[in-house]
């Protein structure tokens, strides 16, 4: 089996270029200072840390909790509500497969269960090497295709849960889809 | 003043009043479940829709408000169909085996699938993934019975100023919890119990010591003995279909001597014992700061109640220093029993088993502290709630209604009505009270009946003075001095009160904190359904419980002077020091 090794290192590298992660923090401070005695200013918060992080991690929401005095409660509250915000790394491929009814009856869970198997790991998490995230999706408007798997922004129909070991090895060599820019 | 028709029944009600409120004056029920008293209705549940002339669809009655000559049908067919189809709903996601749940009887759900003759469940719906929290040592989560009504979040963030307790997540997938849907102990809860009294269903209950007593109680080896707070007094009789605010003082002895306790005693007589302890440590406070001129901590707080302290320690711990080192009633008990009481029969410390029964659910957390034990033996085994007390008088069959009355066992069982009214707000101010100003003077306390009136009742934070005159000697410092005192209860109050001290200082001496609202008659442990109107009739059951006796101050009750003369010496003494107090500690969040 083809080892999940990233094709060029896109994050993590040791040069210059990447700020520390004490830069980060004193980014998020600066993100709180500014927000904080605005109505309304914990979800911008949130959205403007998650773009310096590239996720929510726990130390950045109890963070913010207390700079806006709430509670780590309330603030996990907030961002797991809207799928936007995410608690963990994102990979590099989203991977959403369709459970819409239509895909559902056509063998979409059998599709899930083999990323599942094949990048082990559960839905809403990200393989260790941040390559693959694993979602769900509710109908993504291809029922004719069903059933369909979105990597990225590319639609693969069809998907045959022995065919899914294959997929994953293409996407890897870059062959398979369109690596989405990294958020601003 | 609006006009208003529900159910062809006409009546005027107040601008800004909700079709709920004017069919409640009316008379008229209807059924509410995410709706909780003086708090904003989130028209979460849908199990309030009433039909409206003209509207479109049928209405949530609780967040909708009465408009000038509106119609309201509360019982017509659609709206009979649809509150029906809703809990439908609800039972089709729940899981939960009714005879084995611990809320099998009081259960608002259970109950109102009874009321709408629900007969089967037409759905197949997903259910959630079970998961039960019981990791901390005073309550269980089950996460698969929750309904999602949301009044959790409003008592533990609104009512109690915590914010423990959130939804997570969206949609279906939606967990009221803690952050991260972790447990409840890895966020700073302070084991208060509101969100278990308030629950509709089985999601959030006490962590139960049921079997633990029965096992202590078999055992003929140990010596089992029970105290009870003041509260149980005023609330157990509703477990029996009496009215809340019946008394049944005689009556919870009778069936705790039925149900196999040594002793019957009471955590009145600690609460007597407290007031000699805590008002000496007032005093002795006073003196140091007027007349040594000595950096000391006032005001001083109480510390009777235990989620109090823990909410103290997670976000206050500035105010530690200020929070009297009397250990609770509950806690000096424990210590009395298995120090003074066990030399008095001949058995060792840990021969003694001592249960309590209490109002509250932090007094299980309070009881398992390892400051809470002397020379490794705890002061307290196993704490009931009045819930679980009820639960045991049924299982053993007690037909509590025909018990005779009959009275606490000495020596631990007398008290005065100063005890009592530690169960309500402002109650153990005025014990304090009564005590302070009669040692002080000489005379006894200058208010009518000797109740303070101001601060009483179910106001958040209440406040009096009190100019001392005529002080005896040894306390001639205090001759003039206006004694300031304030009283809160609920904590989000606290929190107002504290941030307010913190910005404007204090002009306060002494300060009650009860956690919980009403007091300890409203409890976490307490009887379920607990509002303003219950609150209020056990307050002034305990008021007349109070005034029932002769012996209305902590500091003539005999059988105290008994145990200082025969064992503790003096309050503040060096034996009260090692039994009685205690200390704090700051906690992280
Ligand atoms: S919570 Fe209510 S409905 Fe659910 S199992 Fe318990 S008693 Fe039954
Ligand atoms: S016990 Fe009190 S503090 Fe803890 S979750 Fe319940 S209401 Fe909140
Ligand atoms: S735990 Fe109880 S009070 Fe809280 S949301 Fe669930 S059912 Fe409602
Ligand atoms: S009580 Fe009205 S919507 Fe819940």
């Amino acid at each position: 089996m083809t080892a999940l090794s990233a094709p060029a290192a896109s994050r993590g590298c040791a040069c210059c270029c990447e700020p520390s992660e004490a830069e980060l923090y004193v980014r998020l401070d600066e993100v709180i200072g500014e927000y904080r005695d605005k109505p309304g200013g914990l979800i911008p918060a949130l959205q403007t840390a998650q773009s310096v992080f590239g996720y929510l991690p726990e130390p950045v929401i109890r963070k913010i909790a207390d700079g806006f005095g709430k509670t780590v409660s309330e603030v996990t509250g907030v961002v797991t509500f809207y799928s936007f915000f995410t608690l963990h790394p994102r990979g590099k491929y989203l991977v959403r497969v369709c459970l819409g009814t239509a895909c559902y009856v056509r063998g979409g869970k059998e599709v899930l269960d083999a990323f599942k198997k094949r990048l082990k790991i559960d839905v809403g998490e990200t393989t260790p090497d941040r390559q693959f995230s694993l979602e769900v999706g509710r109908c993504f408007g291809a029922c004719g295709m069903a059933p369909v798997v979105m990597v990225n922004d590319t639609v693969h129909q069809r998907v045959k849960p022995a065919r899914v070991g294959e997929l994953v090895n293409r996407i890897l060599a870059g062959g398979a889809v369109a690596v989405e820019k990294e958020q601003a | 003043m609006l006009n208003v028709t529900i159910n062809s029944q006409k009546l005027q009600v107040p601008e800004g009043s909700t079709i709920l409120q004017a069919a409640r004056q009316a008379g008229i029920k209807i059924p509410t479940l995410c709706n909780v008293e003086k708090r904003e209705a989130i028209g979460a549940c849908r199990v309030c829709l009433v039909e409206v002339e003209g509207a479109r669809t049928l209405q949530a009655s609780c967040s909708t408000p009465v408009s000038e000559n509106m119609v309201v049908h509360t019982n017509s067919a659609p709206a009979r169909a649809a509150r029906r189809q809703v809990v439908e709903l609800l039972l089709s996601e729940h899981d939960g085996d009714c005879p084995t749940c611990s809320r099998s009887l009081d259960c608002e759900l259970r109950a109102l699938a009874d009321e709408m003759g629900v007969a089967n469940v037409p759905f197949e719906g997903v259910r959630a993934k079970p998961h039960i929290d019981g990791s901390t040592p005073a309550l269980v989560r089950d996460n698969a019975k929750c309904i999602k009504c949301r009044r959790c979040v409003s008592v533990c963030g609104e009512v109690q100023g915590v914010g423990a307790l959130f939804p997570q997540g969206r949609g279906f997938q939606t967990v009221i919890g803690p952050a991260f849907t972790r447990d409840l102990d890895s966020v700073a809860c302070v084991q208060c119990g509101q969100c278990a009294a308030i629950c509709p269903v089985g999601a959030i209950t006490e962590k139960t010591a049921i079997p633990q007593v029965w096992k202590a109680i078999e055992n003929p080896k140990l010596h089992v003995v029970v105290q009870t707070a003041p509260a149980i007094r005023a609330a157990l009789g509703e477990c029996f279909g009496y009215e809340p605010g019946t008394r049944v003082t005689g009556k919870m002895a009778a069936a705790l001597r039925r149900l196999g306790f040594d002793g019957v005693f009471d955590t009145n007589f600690t609460a007597d014992l407290t007031i000699l302890e805590e008002g000496t440590e007032l005093l002795t406070r006073l003196k140091k700061a007027l007349v040594d001129k000595l950096p000391v901590a006032l005001p001083m707080f109480t510390s009777c109640s235990p989620g109090w302290i823990n909410f103290a320690e997670f976000y206050f711990p500035q105010f530690l220093p200020n929070i009297s080192t009397c250990k609770s009633p509950q806690q000096m008990f424990g210590a009395v029993a298995k120090s003074y009481y066990a030399q008095k029969i001949g058995r060792k410390p840990e021969e003694i088993v001592v249960v309590s029964v209490m109002p509250c659910t932090a007094k299980k957390f309070e009881a398992q502290r390892p400051e809470m034990s002397t020379n490794g033996v705890p002061d307290v085994d196993y704490v009931l709630t009045t819930r679980e007390l009820a639960k045991m008088i049924k299982e053993a069959g007690i037909d509590f209604k025909s018990l005779p009355d009959e009275p606490m066992d000495a020596p631990l069982g007398l008290s005065s009505g100063a005890a009592d009214i530690f169960a309500n707000t402002g109650g153990v101010m005025e014990a304090a009270l009564r005590t302070a100003y009669e040692i002080v003077t000489g005379r006894e306390l200058p208010v009518d009946n000797l109740h303070v009136k101001a601060i009483a009742g179910l106001g958040g934070v209440k406040e009096a003075a009190l100019t001392i005159e005529g002080a005896k000697k040894e306390w001639s410092f205090l001759e003039g001095v206006e004694l300031k005192v304030a009283v809160s209860h609920g904590l989000g109050n606290t929190r107002r009160l504290l941030e307010h001290i913190k910005a404007n200082g204090s002009p306060y001496h002494f300060i009650e904190v009860m956690t919980c609202p009403g007091g300890c008659i409203g409890g976490g442990g307490q009887p379920r359904f607990t509002d303003d109107s219950v609150r209020l009739k056990r307050i002034s059951a305990i008021y007349s419980e109070d005034e029932s006796k002769k012996m209305r101050k902590s500091h003539e009750n005999p059988d105290i002077q008994t145990l200082y003369k025969e064992f503790l010496g003096r309050p503040l003494g060096e034996k009260s020091h090692h039994l009685l107090h205690t200390h704090y500690a700051h906690r992280e969040k």
